[in-house]
């Protein structure tokens, strides 16, 4: 004992701070259609390595290539280049709808467009996804009205949510997106037990967990782990890695070594890397864990490696903790951009037509910001009464909330 | 003396303590290289380093039952729960572990940790951002609850909570962070700088814990605040013109019975106001200790202005945060009662 040397503390860093050159090289990477593609019911244990690598299927020629390509037609590409786009140009006037003081928040997803919206895709009525604040694509991608979106950021008279909840924190039920909390992590295992119930009833439809790098650290993350392997709940446990939590670099929730993927490896459950930011990757991936669900084979976890290019909200400055230029040396690049080059590839798009969808695109946005405004924005025009307020606490009022609104005046 | 903010006050007494001390150790979601989201502990990691003031995974229970295990080490952990509304995850090691530590193993182990956390309402935060959960630490025996509502009181309370051998919860009203709040949210704030109480002085002090202050001398009726409603109270106080004596909790347990006591039986009449939501909130606490200790000097029913029993609302904020009418309404009735 006597001999012992004193003992040092560890705090991970990020490589470089502001300031820095940002440099990517020592991130593993692995090349397009380089991953096999095992069949849906390969033992966990036989593909422990996929946990390590990244599945990717456009290359840098902008083709698709590999056993994880070739499963989306012209049409269904064109679609999910549609959805990313238009979740961009939504993300561009509701950032500058909170800028004008019409909301008092936002969220955007620059460059993690291609996760949410080929998830979706894969995904049948009736399933259940169990989002954060950060995957509006399940909405623009599953036919959600935008307006009703819109309407829940200005917390104004057509809020679907009476204007209870802070803006981005959507709830629609008919179209597979459970109400997003603001307590981070909580909605993991609520995903499993929404599968077990499924499974419990002998019921064809099956979950989706979300989660954020950052937030896999809290507790509900490894109560969510343990629950779905334990009983094999049909649930697809997603991480989206986007590299930064807030101004915490993913190397906190994840420590110096292994990945976010590996960590289902210790819970026997098949775990797998997919480049996130490119859309027939993650649409592929996406499918297998689906299918693997819907056919009983239990749970599949996945982690989405991209980059938060934007702000984390409108309440956040990155410049303060990561160099300016870091998202433009980010390696994965742009999914929309991809999507756009890999279909100009194929003969299907053009610049042209690039172009003239995103002024369209742009043109259906603004005419919904029109209509969604003229029934109010957070502080101007109509907007839920204070009645509302005391509604939907308990299915009935109860007395003392109907004595309280009585003094509340209203 | 130099006016500070409280975000500078707090960054403040924290500077004081970890130079005092070398076991005082900050950390918590984004405290270290950025300084927190409110930016409490800029600075702090440069001038400490590492080991003394970093950031921590999004874990709160792991934040406080690590801090748990550093305290019974011997360390003097000082944690940042980013919302008060976040602590919920930790309750567990807050109640069971960190407040019960000395006493079930005979003080062989101690917990002297201090968790801030920044509460209550009135940014548009909606329901995640917005409450006031102090009613969840004043009914659990153990627990210190504090809550400044000034740049002086919140440095030298911060001091004395670090200072202090048990848990201490520090619930810090972000809507004072900048500037006084008087409630009326279409006028301008005014900054801490134009505030007498933004005058912190340099170095240390400390404010005592337990000890109520008196914000306004009065005798018609006694109002019982803290944190952001001190200066509602004081508003309605003005906008009525009713005499009433403010009384600014500064410590919510252990309640200084002493100043509540005697303003009461100079008054007789006792208005308790806070944000937190009404019932089983910790104005039902205050409304029992003045009806059993001042029950024959009251001219009046004891009359409580808080949040309404609902979550807290995004656009309704207004209508839910008390503000001066609410409270000159209630003013009011206890003089004509
Ligand atoms: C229980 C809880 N703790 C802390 C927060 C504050 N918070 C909101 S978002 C966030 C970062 C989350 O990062 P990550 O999970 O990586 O998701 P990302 O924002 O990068 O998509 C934090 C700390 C919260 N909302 N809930």
């Amino acid at each position: 004992m006597s001999s012992a040397r004193p003992l040092s503390f560890h705090v991970p860093e990020p490589a470089v701070r502001p300031g820095g050159t940002p440099d990517f090289s020592d991130v593993p990477i692995s090349r397009a259609g380089e991953v096999r593609r095992p069949d849906v019911d390969v033992a966990p244990e036989e593909i422990r390595d996929l946990a390590f690598a990244i599945i990717r299927v456009l290359n840098r020629d902008s083709e698709a290539v590999g056993p994880w390509a070739g499963l989306l037609s012209d049409s269904e590409l064109l679609e999910g280049l549609r959805h990313m786009m238009t979740l961009r140009a939504f993300d561009a006037r509701m950032q500058m709808a909170q800028r004008q003081g019409k909301t008092s928040f936002y969220m955007q997803h620059m460059g993690e467009e291609a996760v949410s919206c080929a998830f979706r895709k894969a995904l049948e009525p009736g399933d259940m996804n169990f989002p954060t604040y950060r995957q509006a694509g399940l909405l623009i991608a599953g036919g959600y009205p935008m307006l009703d979106m819109m309407c829940q950021i200005y917390s104004n008279a057509l809020d679907p949510l009476k204007g209870r909840q802070l803006p981005v924190l959507y709830s629609a039920r008919e179209h597979g997106f459970f109400s997003v909390s603001g307590n981070l992590a909580t909605q993991y295992i609520q995903a499993v037990g929404w599968a077990m119930a499924s499974a419990m009833k002998r019921d064809t439809r099956i979950a989706a967990g979300w989660i954020g790098d950052g937030s896999t650290a809290e507790s509900d993350f490894h109560a969510a782990l343990v629950f779905a392997s334990t009983y094999k709940a049909p649930v697809v446990l997603n991480i989206v890695n986007n590299q930064w939590a807030i101004s915490t670099f993913q190397g906190i929730a994840r420590g110096g070594s292994g990945t976010f993927a590996a960590r289902g490896l210790g819970f026997g459950i098949p775990s797998l890397r997919v480049d996130g930011n490119d859309y027939l990757a993650v649409h592929a991936v996406a499918r297998w864990a689906i299918e693997r669900a819907r056919r009983n084979l239990g749970p599949t976890l996945i982690e989405y490696v991209t980059y938060r290019v934007g702000a984390h909200s409108t309440s956040d400055d990155p410049s303060v903790y990561r160099p300016k230029t870091e998202s433009d040396a980010w390696p994965l690049g742009d999914p929309v951009l991809r999507l756009k080059n890999h279909l100009i590839r194929r003969g299907a798009w053009s610049e042209e037509r690039h172009k003239q969808a995103e002024a369209e695109i742009m043109a259906s946005v603004i005419a919904a910001q029109k209509e969604a405004e003229s029934h109010g924005t957070l502080h101007t025009g109509p907007h839920p009464s204070a009645r509302d307020m005391f509604e939907g606490v308990f299915e009935e009022m109860p007395p003392h909330l109907r004595r309280q609104r009585q003094q509340g005046g209203v | 003396m130099p006016r500070r903010t409280m975000v500078e006050a707090i960054r403040d007494a924290l500077d004081v303590c970890m130079q005092r001390d070398e076991n005082v150790v900050v950390f918590g979601e984004d405290v270290g290289y950025f300084g927190g989201v409110f930016r409490c502990t800029q600075g702090l990691q440069q001038k400490f380093g590492t080991s003394r003031c970093f950031d921590a995974p999004i874990s709160e229970s792991g934040i406080v039952g690590a801090a748990v295990g550093m305290a019974a080490y011997g360390l003097r952990p000082c944690v940042e729960i980013q919302f008060a509304d976040y602590m919920y995850p930790a309750y567990d090691q807050i109640v069971s572990e960190a407040a019960r530590l000395r006493y079930r193993s005979n003080g062989q182990f101690t917990a002297p940790l201090v968790l801030r956390m920044p509460t209550g309402g009135g940014i548009f935060g909606g329901q995640t951002h917005s409450q006031s959960p102090e009613a969840l630490f004043t009914h659990v025996s153990g627990l210190t609850t504090v809550v400044p509502s000034n740049p002086y009181d919140a440095k030298g309370l911060l001091i004395a909570s670090i200072e202090d051998n048990d848990p201490v919860i520090f619930l810090e009203p972000k809507r004072l962070y900048n500037g006084p709040f008087d409630g009326h949210h279409e006028r301008p704030v005014m900054p801490w700088a134009r505030h007498p109480q933004g005058e912190v002085p340099d170095g240390h002090y400390t404010v005592p814990l337990g000890k109520a202050a008196v914000r306004r001398e009065g005798n018609a009726v006694t109002v019982l605040a803290y944190g952001t409603m001190v200066f509602v109270a004081e508003t309605a106080a003005a906008e009525t013109g009713i005499d009433a004596e403010i009384i600014d909790l500064r410590t919510l347990v252990p309640y200084d019975l002493e100043t509540i006591v005697a303003s009461v039986k100079k008054t007789g009449r006792c208005v308790i106001v806070h944000e937190a939501t009404l019932t089983s909130g910790f104005g039902a606490e205050l409304s029992a200790l003045v009806q059993e200790n001042c029950f024959y000097h009251l001219e009046a029913p004891v009359v409580r202005v808080a949040g309404w029993d609902t979550p807290y609302p995004h656009a309704q904020e207004w209508d839910y945060f008390p503000g001066p009418a609410r409270v000159g309404r209630a003013l009011k009735s206890v003089m004509e009662a």
